[in-house]
């Protein structure tokens, strides 16, 4: 059959929103898609060496479940209402809501984000960093992992013009 | 239906993880050969058809049994 082609542009920088683009183009490239994800803006976080800056903030998501990873079960299905305006004066919160994120992860046996990344290299996904954003954020080629490419947008049309599904992340 | 050549046990693995991993299993095994998958999650079931769908193995069989479902897929 036909390569299917899917093209990724990744703009969120936070380590809940480091899965849909990782966990889809990791997917994708298992089902024969040619894959190329466009880092771009706050996206650029995720292909630093170094993915141990990845929060988590409940901060203004009212979205977020908040239940603790560990205990009895009663204490689990505890779901902590804490108002915005309290975790915004809690110095520390967002490393706390991070390590539970990171624990509710690992509980659930879902991968992690180093993890994905790599299935998504060792699937030979293609990733491209833009170099507008990396200037413009004071970044330096060697703060991003290797197997990267620096282009702008007309090279990100070259690719997603011909895709079958192109997302917006 | 017992005959398989390789066998993945994806158990406690979350997506796409179990898909992943069948995928190389596959990658490594000759055509007409059988990977036997056993997983936990429930989203696999319906995964495992899409899998085989857009890649074009065989999914031979899927049954669950005492909360573990157990797919049988033929690599094309």
């Amino acid at each position: 059959m036909d390569e299917k082609k899917l093209a990724i542009i990744a703009t969120k920088g936070t380590l809940d929103w480091a899965y849909p683009p990782y966990i889809l183009a990791s997917t994708a490239a298992a089902l024969g898609y040619e894959v190329e994800i466009f880092f771009t803006f706050y996206g650029l976080q995720l292909v630093r060496k170094d993915l141990s800056g990845l929060k988590v903030s409940p901060l203004g998501n009212p979205g977020m479940p908040m239940k603790m990873p560990f205990g009895p079960d009663w204490f689990k299905n505890i779901s902590w209402n804490i108002p915005n305006i309290i975790q915004a004066g809690i110095p520390g919160y967002e490393s706390v809501a991070t390590a539970l994120m990171k624990k509710t992860i690992e509980n659930n046996g879902v991968a992690s984000i180093p993890d994905l990344r790599d299935l998504c290299l060792e699937a030979e996904v293609k990733f491209i960093a833009c170099q507008m954003t990396v200037d413009l954020f004071g970044f330096e080629h060697s703060d991003f992992i290797d197997d990267i490419e620096y282009a702008g947008a007309a090279s990100f049309f070259d690719f997603a013009g011909e895709t079958d599904i192109c997302l917006y992340i | 239906m017992s005959d398989f050549d390789d066998e993945l046990d994806a158990s406690g693995l979350n997506c796409p993880l179990p898909i992943l991993r069948a995928k190389k299993a596959l990658n490594g095994m000759d055509a007409g050969r059988v990977l036997h998958i056993i997983a936990t999650d429930p989203g696999s079931v319906k995964d495992f058809e899409a899998f085989a769908k857009q890649t074009g193995n065989e999914l031979l069989e899927s049954t669950e049994e005492g909360g573990k479902f157990h797919f049988y897929m033929k690599k094309v």
